[in-house]
């Protein structure tokens, strides 16, 4: 009986050796261990042997029997493995076929260079105020020192709807609201639409957007208007930007400054870029004027302020190295999607 | 305005500062140079050259062959030139020479024959027959024709003819007046570079015969025209200005005419202030009358259009009618002509809004004209016609009579503003002494008297002492000033309603839709494309009185047509499909004397091959929830302009409409030439903010389990499913979590006019799980509430 179960168990691990599938092994476990199997057989035989013989073969036929278990197990454990990298294998695809996704929305490049401007001005502690598009004459221009003969406002750069009220020709109303409703401190940007009555091309449109900055208060001087700016142009073109102030005039500042920043292709040597002149220039600002304080209600002798003004097509055309304007306006999708 | 380096070197010794230099120091003292640009452009290797010796060309009947002396050596040129004699001087392009414009000559063969170099014209040497009236049009400039040209052979053809200046164009802006002059610049530049203005005050030799009685000048509008001047030239010489006159102009960018004109120009130049000569023959009675026009009234210009005036331009007349638009141009009728004899010189002061207004109507803007409108100095009439006469005698253009015709009715006391150093100082954030700042104010002739400063009469744009501060600031140099921070905390941030549109804006992106701009302005016939009712409210725009075009000519009232546009540019640049989005305004008109409303609506627009109706209606909502607008109810409806009326809903909320979603009407797209379906819809923004539900509540995830029932149902084809849902969830009461339609069918097995609609409900409480009949009991409640509309379970 020892020498059948031995035998038995010889086999077995013969037969499992050759084994090749998950279902040959559940065969191979009722042949041996199953309820009819050889094994089973054997055990069934027990009660014929002798009292001392009982306890050595039971041993034995549970060896046996643990060892079947266990090789099949062990067996299974291996072919599942087999079967895993097989089916890994096969699953191989060609990674560079092209992606499958749904289209990606894009905010439009103008919005993109705005967003930007408004986090370098809310970081420096603006709030974002906006105004009417269609304005009134006094906030467009009386108010801001631009009388009804100055010729700043000569119909051809201004739309008009009556005598009193015109599509905005700058940001710069906005300033004169915020005033009149809210005393200092005043720090505020403005952007938005404005429309001047050009002619459609490159570098000209009759509807674009400007940024408008005010900011008053006790004590504020020219030096605090040349420091923000500064910052806020090296944030906006990086902190190696040249900057430097020009004399200008502005009907409601005083004084007035145009602000170039050093051309960034050449680095003020004069090229294309530049037209030569090795600065670009970037935006209009100045000390807000004593009669447009006055004009709004505040103490001139008490407050002092300054303010600024950006075009935002030349800033997103100078990022993006966009030559034309129309195509802010055109909105082809090729464009709008690059961005 | 250009100035002549040459010409501003008289008033300022700068030295032999490079154009380059004295731009850059200029402009940032505040006087912008634009460009500044060397005489005689790209011209290399032309030289004079004498005709010694000229003989037909063998082979050809056109040209000839010329031995010319060029100094250095004799060449050959072959020239097809006709007007060219021995012993002419000439100028000579040699063998890799440049023209003006760069345009390279070399030696070659013309018809076999050696030519080493050209002979040139005028234009070829960039000027004109007007810089030089002895040369002609077309042929060779004959250099020794003119008498103030001394040619000598081999010398450099640029130096011969004075093409030595360089010019300089400066951006002359509105509040400097003074500034549209040689002087005025020059007083500029010597305060830049610290060199003294060397100003020269005019002679005019007395001749010993006075004016007296032979014109006489009345103002009837002293607030139009505070003071008018004249003097009288007899036995008037009429020929071209000497070259040195000539040369100046040229470089200022005016025309030489005649000495006569020429002198009214160089003054004008000079001293910023215009100048007119009139022949006296015709001023009838020799009376100057300075008076508005009368309606009607004509006058035929120096141009030589007849123009009509009004009771608003003012006018020189004659004691019968108009001679000069005051302030814009002369007539035609009492110009300067070849026979005049004797002249009158007018130095007058007009009212620049007046002189502005007038050009305008008129429609012409001269060089005198944009002077004037910027408001000039009443005192500079005299120095100015002083000069004039002056330079009469100096080009001995005619006899100067003694004595100055005038009527002065100006007021020009001086401005005076006080000088206060410490507020200038506090004002900069600069610490400069009294004396420092001073000393700059003299330089642009401030005179501090006591604590005053008083202001020169041509500074008009010097009235407070911000305006001192810049002058200050200017010559001390922005840069120079410190950077500093604003002192004093501030918190930055962005409104609720920013936030809010921001978010409309991020969802939309996430959607896959591309932001667009358009513009504000459309044509009125935009509304017929979109096929907007003729009766239709928002027919009713806000219209721009001068438009550049009919196509942008009023504010949209709706931005539909703006959207369609640009889906259909987007169509015909075949680009496969197009989502996109528009957060814009619509311009409301309100009563005329009133600002619009400007509403803020959100318009998104889209084709292609996976768009269909509830795609868009799709975004619409997840929009609407990502912005927290809840409650808002979504109709079919068949009346939207420009929109399908059986694939159109509108949305409103407490019943007010604030959308509208759906596909463009078939003729509509057609209209734009958009060859696909088009989808659009339109939500108000101001309003959704207005109802938006801003805050965010946690609600706990659910603890026990949901049943599912389904519920298959029979009704009339036209109930809109919305409807049936919103049945099921008024009956089935507080344990219904969602309701989900997972079919609707039409056709077999299902009775004509009626059709199936299945939904899937689920179940749940929050106390427990749920029990089977408290389940059947909710479906039951649905289900009656679902017969009370019309919907039956199907058996």
């Amino acid at each position: 009986m020892k020498a059948k179960l031995e035998e038995i168990r010889e086999r077995a691990k013969e037969e499992l050796s050759k084994a090749n599938a998950i279902e040959n092994l559940e065969e191979l476990r009722v042949k041996y261990a199953g309820k009819k199997g050889e094994l089973t057989a054997i055990l069934k035989q027990m009660g014929k042997l002798s009292p001392e013989e009982r306890p050595v073969i039971g041993q034995l036929a549970n060896e046996v029997r643990s060892y079947i278990d266990n090789a099949i197990e062990t067996k299974k454990a291996e072919l599942n493995e087999l079967k895993l990298q097989r089916q890994l294998e096969e699953e191989k695809i060609d990674v560079t076929l092209p992606s499958n996704t749904e289209p990606l929305g894009h905010k439009h490049p103008l919005s993109i260079v705005l967003d930007e401007i408004k986090e370098i001005f809310v970081g420096m502690g603006f709030e974002i105020v906006e105004g009417p598009e269609v304005e009134y004459d006094y906030y467009n221009f009386e108010a801001l020192n631009i009388p009804k003969d100055h010729p700043a406002r000569d119909t051809q750069d201004t739309f008009y709807i009556t005598d009193n009220i015109v599509l905005r020709t700058q940001t710069s109303p906005v300033q004169v609201r915020v005033m009149e409703k809210k005393k200092p401190p005043i720090r505020i940007i403005s952007p938005g639409r404005v429309f001047r009555s050009d002619a459609v091309d490159a570098t000209h449109s009759p509807l674009f957007h400007q940024i408008e900055g005010l900011v008053v208060d006790k004590d504020i001087t020219f030096a605090d208007l040349k420091g923000t700016l500064e910052t806020f142009i090296k944030r906006l073109y990086g902190e190696d930007s040249v900057v430097r102030f020009r004399p200008h005039h502005f009907p409601f500042t005083e004084p007035s400054a145009e602000v170039d920043v050093q051309c960034f292709s050449c680095k003020g040597k004069g090229c294309r870029v530049c037209k030569n002149e090795g600065w670009i220039e970037i935006l209009g600002c100045g000390m807000v004027h004593p009669k447009v304080l006055e004009n709004c209600g505040i103490d001139p002798e008490e407050y002092s302020g300054f303010a600024l003004g950006l075009g935002l097509e030349r800033v997103a055309m100078r990022r993006y190295g966009v030559d034309d304007m129309r195509l802010f306006f055109e909105n082809d999708t090729r464009f709008l999607s690059q961005f | 305005m250009n100035l002549s380096m040459k010409w501003l070197k008289e008033f300022v010794d700068i030295g032999n500062v490079a154009p380059r230099d004295f731009s850059e120091a200029m402009t940032m003292s505040g006087s912008k140079v634009e460009l500044f640009e060397i005489e005689g452009g790209q011209i290399e290797n032309i030289v004079v050259g004498q005709i010694l010796e000229i003989e037909k060309h063998p082979d050809a009947d056109k040209l000839t062959v010329c031995q010319v002396d060029i100094g250095e050596k004799k060449v050959q040129i072959v020239t097809a030139a006709t007007n060219i004699k021995v012993g002419d001087y000439i100028p000579v392009c040699k063998d890799k020479s440049k023209l003006v414009d760069g345009t390279p000559i070399k030696k070659g063969k013309l018809r076999g024959v050696v030519s080493e170099g050209m002979f040139c014209s005028v234009a070829e040497l960039g000027v004109t027959v007007h810089d030089f009236p002895y040369a002609v049009q077309d042929g060779i400039f004959i250099l020794q024709d003119d008498p103030d040209l001394k040619p000598v052979a081999g010398t450099d053809i640029k130096e011969t003819i004075g093409l030595t200046d360089t010019k300089v164009e400066f951006e002359i802006t509105s509040n400097r007046p003074d500034c549209f002059s040689v002087i005025g610049l020059a007083r500029e530049a010597a305060a830049t570079f610290d060199k003294p203005l060397k100003l020269h005050t005019p002679e005019v030799k007395a001749v010993g015969k006075s004016c007296d009685g032979m014109l006489d000048v009345e103002i009837h509008n002293p607030e139009l025209c505070p003071v008018y001047s004249a003097k009288i030239v007899e036995n008037v010489r009429v020929k071209p200005s000497p070259l040195w006159l000539r040369e100046r102009l040229r470089a200022m960018g005016v025309r030489p005419i005649n000495n006569i004109v020429d002198i009214t120009n160089y003054v004008m130049l000079e001293y910023g202030q215009p100048m007119h000569a009139f022949d006296l023959r015709f001023i009838k009675d020799r009376k100057i009358n300075v008076r508005l026009a009368k309606d009607g009234e004509e006058i035929t210009t120096l141009d030589g259009i007849e123009r009509k005036l009004n009771n608003t331009n003012l006018v020189i007349a004659d004691s019968e009618k108009p001679v000069a638009i005051a302030g814009v141009m002369g007539g035609e009728y009492s110009g300067i002509m070849d026979d005049t004899a004797t002249i009158v010189f007018e130095s007058a002061n007009f009212n620049g809004s007046s002189v502005r207004l007038t050009a305008k109507q008129q429609g012409m803007r001269t060089d005198a004209s944009s002077r004037y409108e910027k408001g000039l100095d009443p005192n500079s009439c005299i120095p100015a016609l002083e000069r004039a006469c002056e330079l009469v005698q100096l080009l001995d253009a005619g006899d100067v009579l003694d004595g100055v015709i005038i009527d002065d009715k100006s007021k020009s006391e001086p401005v005076k503003i006080k000088f206060n150093p410490e507020w200038i100082n506090h004002f900069l954030n600069t610490e400069l002494s009294a004396n420092e700042m001073k000393t700059i104010l003299e330089k642009i002739d401030c005179k501090i008297e006591g604590d005053e400063i008083v202001v020169p009469t041509f500074r008009p744009d010097l009235l407070h002492k911000a305006d001192i501060a810049e002058e200050i600031a200017r010559f001390y140099g922005y840069n120079v000033i410190p950077s500093t921070a604003i002192k004093g905390g501030a918190q930055g941030k962005y409104s609720v309603r920013q936030k809010f549109d921001m978010t409309i804006t991020d969802t939309l992106i996430a959607r896959g839709l591309n932001e667009i701009m358009t513009y504000s302005f459309i044509s009125p016939k935009y509304y017929n494309k979109v096929q907007m009712p003729e009766n239709h409210p928002l027919r009713n725009s806000v219209v721009i009185s001068n438009p550049l075009g009919e196509d942008t000519s009023i504010m949209r009232t709706t931005a539909l047509p703006s959207m369609l546009e640009i889906l259909s540019k987007n169509y015909n640049n075949r680009n496969e499909y197009a989502y996109l989005f528009e957060i814009a305004k619509e311009y409301i008109p309100t009563t005329p004397d009133k600002l619009p409303v400007e509403k803020n609506v959100l318009t998104a627009g889209f084709y292609g091959e996976s768009v269909d109706f509830f795609k868009v209606k799709g975004v619409a909502e997840q929009v609407l929830d990502r912005a927290g607008v809840k409650n808002y109810d979504i109709k079919a409806d068949s009346e939207q302009f420009g929109y399908h009326p059986g694939r159109c809903a509108v949305l409103t909320i407490n019943g007010e409409q604030f959308g509208v979603i759906g596909e463009i009407h078939p003729k509509v797209r057609e209209n734009y030439g958009i060859g696909t379906r088009v989808y659009c819809f339109s939500l108000n923004v101001d309003t959704m903010f207005e109802y938006a539900e801003l805050e965010k509540h946690y609600k706990p995830l659910p603890k026990y389990p949901a049943v599912t029932r389904d519920l298959a149902l029979i009704c009339d084809k036209d109930i809109p499913v919305l409807e049936l849902e919103k049945a099921i969830k008024e009956g089935a009461g507080k344990y219904l979590e969602s309701v989900k339609l997972f079919d609707v069918y039409q056709g077999k097995q299902i009775l004509p006019g009626k059709k199936s609609v299945a939904f899937s409900l689920t179940l749940r409480s929050a106390e427990g799980t749920l029990t089977d009949e408290q389940a059947t009991s909710a479906v039951n409640k649905a289900i009656k509430s679902l017969e009370k509309v019309g919907a039956f379970l199907r058996s």
